[in-house]
């Protein structure tokens, strides 16, 4: 009774109703959708992080972690990636070495990580290989080639073809050097990763720091899926328990390894919510003026239906469902259409190249897709449950504080 | 048999700036079966005098008793229950619910009763037989006349089968014709199903079909005669 009668007081006065429901959903469009863009903002640098830097786990020498001082390696390097690719779950994993250098054009120098790799085996690890913007990837078994990032190239004003030098420490301290001729060069999401990466094939490395073979500074994990790093992790420690206690390995997932990466896209999506949250906050307050409106038309009936027996409580639960059925079906409107609209910026996704460069200096793609997972549907429509029930709460204590003997002479 | 009793009844507005006598000291007995009407000029006291009767206000001193029940002694929650389960009110304004139709009004006192769908749908039928407004039944009231409504009214007021009805100048916005067909409707329910009106009124055509007079003047009744 209360339900049914709550709904057709929803539609006795149409116009001001719909202007509440389209207030609501516009709100809940624009700060659902601020959402996914900043979600999609932040899963899509996470994700490039993941696939062209750093994969979702890594496993070193706990001692190379301080300084990244190559002389700490991992024995046996391929033993241990056989084990980790027999993991559930584990799409690829490859050994790196790296080591801090110095690279040099003839005009100008910057430090940076060398990184030794089998770019077969790499391929299947990190995507870099789709990021070429001139020239090819590393060629496995051609010698003294070198993969570089566009920013550092720009630094060096160096193209492809072009020689650079390699200054690095050897094995026992004493700087060695190597040239280089550049082979590709790549562009990331991130121009920090362009300019301080440079990558070539682990041979090479290894003979110009006399990096002993069967060992390795890094070992690179690719998951199928991002949310089991952490059960992986455990598995690969389980595994590798005893390297692990003999502080001879140690095991890391990209949270760790780049904890200020889940730090600020944390913060990110907070504020958005933050953002999100103050918009139902304002809306409740249109909501509280509409229903106050509502009572002060209705007094006299109010006041009737206090007069003929209609309980307190009940006449509470129907101002308060009344003030839910319009809070939820204008955020059932909210979330259909902020759904549609992220479904559809999703596939086509936003070009913000007009800011790239300072959204790649941040490490942001400048081609945005939007995104919001299912529970931040369920999240905010429980938010707009909770924001129509603290708006109903005035206008319903409004209604019980009225004297049904005034109230059904209101205007006689 | 009285069905109503008022003891010494006051009601005092602004007790302390400037106090006005609205109900000054009334005691008077109903019984079950009449059609009173309490009549006398503007703020004579009739509306308060039915507001306490009907537990809508709490008078200032004196009682109401009810069938054996001192209302004035009930707390707020148990006043309401006891309107619910023993007082019929008409309105001078209707006062029915917009969104309803002329079935959901009279019904809807019943729903909060909590009486099943079933005796719910025969006693709607029979009231709106009784007001004539079987054919109308699926009408809100913005699509029904003032006489119509009232009529609805009437028999909202008795769905829930109440010891008696309260109506506050139930004729006051009606026409001449809808105004005899309403009374004619009240006395009919009054004479055949024996219930009892108590209402205020204005209207020289109410009083004339009244079974018994009571005259107020300054919150005091001046003349209480029983005509049939």
């Amino acid at each position: 009774m209360l339900l049914s009668i709550a709904w057709k007081n929803v539609w006795r006065n149409k116009l001001r109703s719909l202007i509440v429901i389209l207030s609501i959903s516009l709100g809940l469009l624009g700060g659902l959708f601020y959402l996914a863009f900043a979600n999609g903002m932040v899963q899509h640098q996470i994700d490039a992080t993941i696939k062209t830097q750093i994969s979702n786990i890594q496993l070193h020498n706990p001692k190379y972690r301080l300084n990244n001082e190559v002389k700490y390696t991992i024995d046996s390097p391929d033993s241990i990636i056989k084990k980790i690719e027999e993991i559930n779950g584990v799409r690829a994993a490859t050994s790196r070495i790296k080591s801090t250098a110095m690279v040099s054009s003839a005009i100008t120098g910057a430090g940076i990580t060398i990184n030794g790799i089998n770019p077969v085996k790499e391929k299947n690890v990190t995507t870099l290989y789709k990021k070429i913007v001139y020239g090819t990837y590393l060629i496995p078994g051609k010698k003294y080639q070198i993969f570089i990032g566009q920013k550092l190239a720009d630094k060096l004003n160096v193209k492809v073809k072009s020689k650079i030098v390699i200054a690095a420490l050897d094995m026992s301290g004493n700087i060695t050097y190597g040239a280089f001729k550049i082979v590709g060069i790549f562009k990331t999401e991130s121009t920090n990763f362009d300019l301080s990466n440079v990558f070539v094939l682990k041979n090479d490395l290894r003979k110009l720091i006399g990096f002993p073979s069967e060992q390795t500074t890094e070992i690179a994990v690719l998951l199928n899926n991002n949310d089991q790093t952490d059960l992986i992790a455990n598995k690969i420690k389980k595994i590798f328990n005893r390297a692990i206690s003999e502080k001879k390995l140690d095991v890391e997932t990209w949270v760790e390894i780049q904890p200020a990466l889940k730090l600020i896209n944390e913060m990110f999506i907070e504020y958005s919510m933050i953002f999100l949250i103050i918009i139902l906050v304002a809306l409740s307050f249109g909501i509280v003026n509409t229903m106050l409106m509502v009572i002060m038309e209705r007094v006299r009936e109010l006041g009737m239906l206090m007069a003929i027996g209609m309980s307190k409580l009940k006449i509470f639960l129907m101002i308060m469902l009344e003030t839910i059925f319009l809070s939820i079906t204008g955020g059932a409107a909210g979330l259909f259409l902020s759904w549609v609209a992220i479904t559809v910026t999703h596939k086509t996704g936003i070009d913000l190249s007009a800011v790239s460069e300072g959204l790649n200096a941040l490490g942001y793609s400048s081609f945005v897709h939007p995104m919001l997972g299912f529970t931040y549907y369920i999240l905010i429509g429980s938010l707009v449950i909770v924001t129509a029930i603290m708006a109903s709460i005035l206008p319903a204590r409004k209604a019980l504080k009225l004297n049904p003997a005034e109230a059904v002479r209101q205007n006689v | 048999m009285s069905i109503i009793t008022t003891n010494n009844l006051h009601k005092i507005y602004d007790e302390t700036i400037v106090p006005v006598y609205a109900v000054n000291g009334i005691s008077l007995e109903f019984d079950k079966g009449e059609f009173t009407a309490i009549i006398g000029p503007s703020g004579c006291g009739k509306t308060t005098l039915l507001n306490l009767i009907g537990g809508l206000d709490q008078p200032t001193k004196g009682e109401v008793i009810i069938d054996g029940t001192n209302i004035t002694q009930l707390k707020q929650t148990e006043i309401i229950d006891f309107r619910l389960k023993n007082i019929g009110f008409v309105f001078q304004a209707y006062n029915l619910i917009p969104v309803l139709t002329a079935k959901e009004n009279i019904e809807f006192i019943m729903q909060l009763q909590g009486i099943p769908k079933k005796d719910r749908d025969k006693r709607v039928i029979d009231l709106l037989e009784a007001v004539g407004l079987k054919d109308r039944m699926n009408n809100r009231p913005s699509e029904l006349s003032g006489g119509q409504q009232q009529r609805v009214a009437v028999a909202r007021a008795l769905a829930s089968k109440p010891k008696f009805v309260l109506a506050d100048e139930p004729t006051a916005n009606l026409d001449s014709k809808s105004t005899n067909n309403l009374l004619d409707i009240m006395l009919k329910l009054n004479e055949v199903e024996g219930t009892t009106f108590i209402f205020s009124t204005h209207d020289s055509r109410v009083m004339q079909r009244a079974h018994r007079l009571i005259s107020l003047e300054d919150g005091k009744v001046q003349q209480d005669q029983k005509i049939k």
